[in-house]
């Protein structure tokens, strides 16, 4: 009997990596999509092509069914052929270390020697606020406090649907050291435009590298912030502790201690 | 019928008596105010409709060009009524003199009261013609091609696109659904005008518009024909144009709409005088129609935790149902709100869940209760979510629940695809089928975890109501009872739309939609 091995797979080649069923590089990949096609084989063949061209080799069409007359629906597996090579996967993160909230708060005292002040609103269009709750209220969410329970952070949450003028307004008003943007509705990309439109204003009204300026949001990646030229963004998972973190250590970066007032910064 | 959960009949009256009175309460203020989107019902009811040259809704400029002269207090009705007595033409006519300049409603000679409201008569005789044919038209299709069974079906289309919407309606109502509501666009709750005509851009839903309304009746009366079954069309009575759709849907036969007399202050920050105003009149005219209203009570769990909180939700419930009982809308068409939103975490959480829904019906035994799905703690993993909204669906059937807002798996995700709405209703119908009459069959244990569970939620809400009552409605609110939001008296949007009643002001849809002879 020479056809047992001891391991159970061979060594994985990060250079050249594929999905993984039971067996590595089986490729194994699962679809659930519709086509605007009329159910019947045809259809099913359809899906079959449609997933080689996708790059799945050996298409099994597990389930398919009628969703209305010409569209059908299909779940399909096959093994996908493409690999990417991980070693060279870069993804840019938010700087910095990240401290708890009692950690941030003695952090501030120690080094910053004033009070960190934020302002925060789910903009525009938006109505979803428990996103920038989370983040600001004292409770916070999922067993993380926010904002309002750190020691020397002073936090304004104004809400949700806040024009972007209203929420620079009030920036300016208590001297913000950062501005906390919350966006939840992503359909048609209205996140972009509104997000874009914020952004647009800051540069507008001077005040870009005045205030810092952040954003979150269940589809808000740092990659994506920085793109729209936010200087950090923050997604899902993330929490008060981490906006915190990262806006003490920029206030010291850019010299704030002991600018309290937009206007000397 | 015998409680289940062994609750104290005593205790429910006892809710039910201070929810009353908070709502005669809050009626007293409601009855001497009137704000611009209730004069915009009635000018909609009076026939206005169209836009002129810049896209203003006739009804907004007429209203606006009232507001700004002062003559907000007299009322629209007394003011057309009079320019009819004054130039014999009809409220359309003079709505678009208004808006060319022509004519200004305030500067004409004045008739006595009555003799206004006498020339009313002929235009609120072709409205009530036409909400009835519409009325009559929705019993002779229950009474021929009939109806699903409850819990109904009911699912979101929310495209943006009304010609888009119509296609995934369809396909829904094809799959088994029974009420299909189409998403407003975000936002449209805020805007102080009902936009005009078809539409096929939105963001995460369609805007409400008459001519929308119009095209989807259509398609889902085709389509009901084809299926043999009715489909019921939902849409939003809600937001600054609350009691104006309200009135569309009367017009273009609409099932059920989702109404509020809460939700719009909490979650949208209208004012809380503007939306208590506008809701009265709203309801008045679901009332009439025969339309189901759907309260928001599921999102009070969407801020606050559905364990801690759910008796806020019963109270809330009470409210509802009282301020409906105000607007003489039947038992059987309170869409009374509640969600099945607990952490899926919690050990026996299910078993709570239960005791609520239980409870909910009980208490309510008449009512069309909404059910509402898992969405808060739907996450991107889909294959839970559906196990999630299983155990949703269980919990439907078991108790009786009569509109299940379908649970998608996608939740998190995006509004659904054609293909989330179809495994929804595939989950929904298979457990349905499985467990037709599991609530029949299966009784509480004395004294377990169901039967506190519900005793205690109920007291907790009878103790609320006491409190509210003895507080006021509307200083329970800015002490952010419900949902655990706080919302100023003088806050929030619209406020600047209500106005006292002045001197010859009256409303004569009010009477005539309460009274359902
Ligand atoms: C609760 C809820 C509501 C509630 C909101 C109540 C409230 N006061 O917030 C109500 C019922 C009002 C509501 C309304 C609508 N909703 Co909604 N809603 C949800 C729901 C169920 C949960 C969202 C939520 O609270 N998540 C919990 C929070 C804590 O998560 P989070 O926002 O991601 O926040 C975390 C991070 O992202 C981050 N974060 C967020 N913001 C920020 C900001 C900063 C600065 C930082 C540092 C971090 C940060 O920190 C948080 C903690 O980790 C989701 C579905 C779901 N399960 O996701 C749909 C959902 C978001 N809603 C949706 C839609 C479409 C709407 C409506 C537009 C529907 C309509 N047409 O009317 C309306 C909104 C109207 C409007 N004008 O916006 C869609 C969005 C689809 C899309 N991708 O665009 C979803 C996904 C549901 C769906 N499948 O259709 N909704």
């Amino acid at each position: 009997m020479s056809i047992c091995t001891t391991t159970a797979t061979t060594q994985v080649d990060l250079t050249k990596v594929k999905p993984y069923g039971d067996a590595l590089n089986d490729g194994k990949v699962q679809l659930a999509f519709t086509l605007p096609v009329p159910y019947g084989e045809e259809a099913e063949e359809c899906a079959k092509q449609y997933a080689k061209k996708l790059g799945l080799n050996e298409p099994n069409v597990a389930y398919y069914c009628e969703l209305t007359k010409g569209y059908t629906f299909f779940n399909v597996y096959g093994s996908a052929q493409a690999t990417i090579d991980y070693t060279q996967i870069v993804v840019p993160k938010v700087e910095g270390e990240v401290l708890d909230r009692v950690e941030c708060g003695e952090w501030i005292g120690e080094n910053i020697g004033r009070d960190i002040v934020v302002v925060g609103a789910s903009i525009e269009s938006d109505a979803h606020t428990v996103g920038i709750d989370a983040i600001i209220q004292m409770k916070g969410f999922h067993g993380h406090f926010g904002l309002e329970r750190f020691k020397n952070v002073v936090a304004y949450n104004m809400g949700s649907q806040v024009p972007c003028e209203a929420l620079i307004a009030k920036a300016k008003e208590v001297n913000a050291d950062a501005i906390l943007v919350s966006q939840t509705v992503t359909q048609k990309d209205i996140h972009i435009m509104n997000l874009t439109k914020m952004a647009e204003l800051m540069e507008a009204e001077g005040l870009r590298d005045k205030v810092i300026l952040t954003c979150g949001g269940p589809r808000i990646s740092h990659e994506l912030a920085q793109e729209l030229g936010y200087d950090a963004g923050f997604g899902p998972g993330k929490y008060a502790e981490h906006v915190m973190s990262f806006i003490m250590q920029e206030v010291q970066k850019r010299g704030w201690e002991k600018k309290v007032n937009i206007a000397d910064r | 019928m015998k409680s289940k959960l062994n609750l104290d009949p005593k205790v429910v009256s006892s809710a039910r008596q201070h929810a009353a009175n908070i709502a005669h309460d809050m009626q007293e203020f409601i009855d001497r105010h009137t704000t611009v989107s209730t004069e915009r019902t009635i000018v909609r009811l009076l026939g206005v409709d169209g836009v002129d040259e810049v896209d203003n809704p006739l009804p907004n400029v007429l209203v606006d060009h009232l507001k700004e002269s002062g003559a907000l207090p007299t009322g629209a009705a007394y003011l057309i009524g009079n320019a009819i007595v004054q130039t014999g033409k009809t409220p359309q006519e003079i709505a678009e003199e208004v808006a060319a300049g022509k004519l200004d409603l305030t500067k004409l000679p004045t008739c006595p009261q009555a003799e206004a409201a006498e020339a009313l008569k002929p235009s609120i005789k072709a409205t009530f013609e036409r909400i009835d044919a519409q009325k009559a038209k929705r019993k002779e299709y229950l009474e021929t091609i009939g109806e699903g069974p409850e819990p109904y079906i009911y699912v979101i289309v929310a495209t943006g696109n009304i010609y888009e919407d119509v296609i995934q309606a369809q396909a829904a109502a094809r799959q088994g659904a029974d009420i299909i509501a189409v998403i407003r666009t975000t936002a449209q709750s805020l805007l102080d005008y009902v936009p005009y005509g078809p539409t096929t851009e939105g963001f995460g839903g369609t805007y409400a518009t008459q001519e929308n309304f119009r095209i989807m009746r259509k398609a889902l009366d085709e389509v009901g024909e084809e299926v043999g079954r009715y489909i019921r069309l939902c849409n939003y009575s809600s937001g600054m144009c609350m009691p104006e759709i309200a009135a569309m849907g009367a017009l273009e036969r609409l099932d059920v709409m989702l109404n509020d007399a809460i939700y719009g202050i909490l979650f949208r920050d209208i004012n809380m005088q503007r939306t208590l105003v506008d809701q009265y009149m709203s309801r008045v005219i679901i009332g009439y129609c025969g339309i189901i209203f759907n309260s928001g009570e599921d999102n009070y769990l969407t801020t606050d935790d559905a364990i801690e909180a759910a008796h806020t939700v019963t109270a809330s419930q009470f409210i509802n149902e009282q301020f409906a009982v105000l607007a003489n809308i039947a038992e059987e068409q309170m869409g009374l709100g509640h969600a099945f939103e607990m952490d899926p975490n919690t050990e026996d959480g299910f078993l709570m869940e239960l005791a609520q829904a239980q409870m909910a019906r009980e208490i309510f035994p008449k009512a069309r209760l909404k059910y509402m799905p898992p969405t808060k703690f739907m996450t991107g993993n889909i294959f839970k979510g559906h196990l999630q909204d299983a155990l949703f669906n269980l919990a439907t059937v078991w108790t009786h629940q009569s509109l299940l807002l379908t649970g998608m798996l996608t939740e998190a995700i995006h509004t659904p695809l054609m293909q989330d709405r179809y495994l929804a209703i595939e989950n929904a119908k298979y457990i349905f089928n499985n467990c037709r009459h599991i609530g029949d069959e299966m009784e509480f244990k004395q004294d377990g975890i169901c039967q506190k569970r519900a005793q205690e939620v109920l007291a907790k809400a009878d103790a609320l109501l006491a409190e509210v009552e003895k507080e006021g409605l509307f200083s329970t609110i800015e002490k952010g009872i419900f949902g655990g939001v706080k919302r100023p008296f003088d806050g929030g949007h619209g406020l600047e739309g209500v106005c006292t009643k002045g001197e010859n002001y009256f409303n004569p849809f009010i009477e005539l939609f309460k009274d359902h002879k």
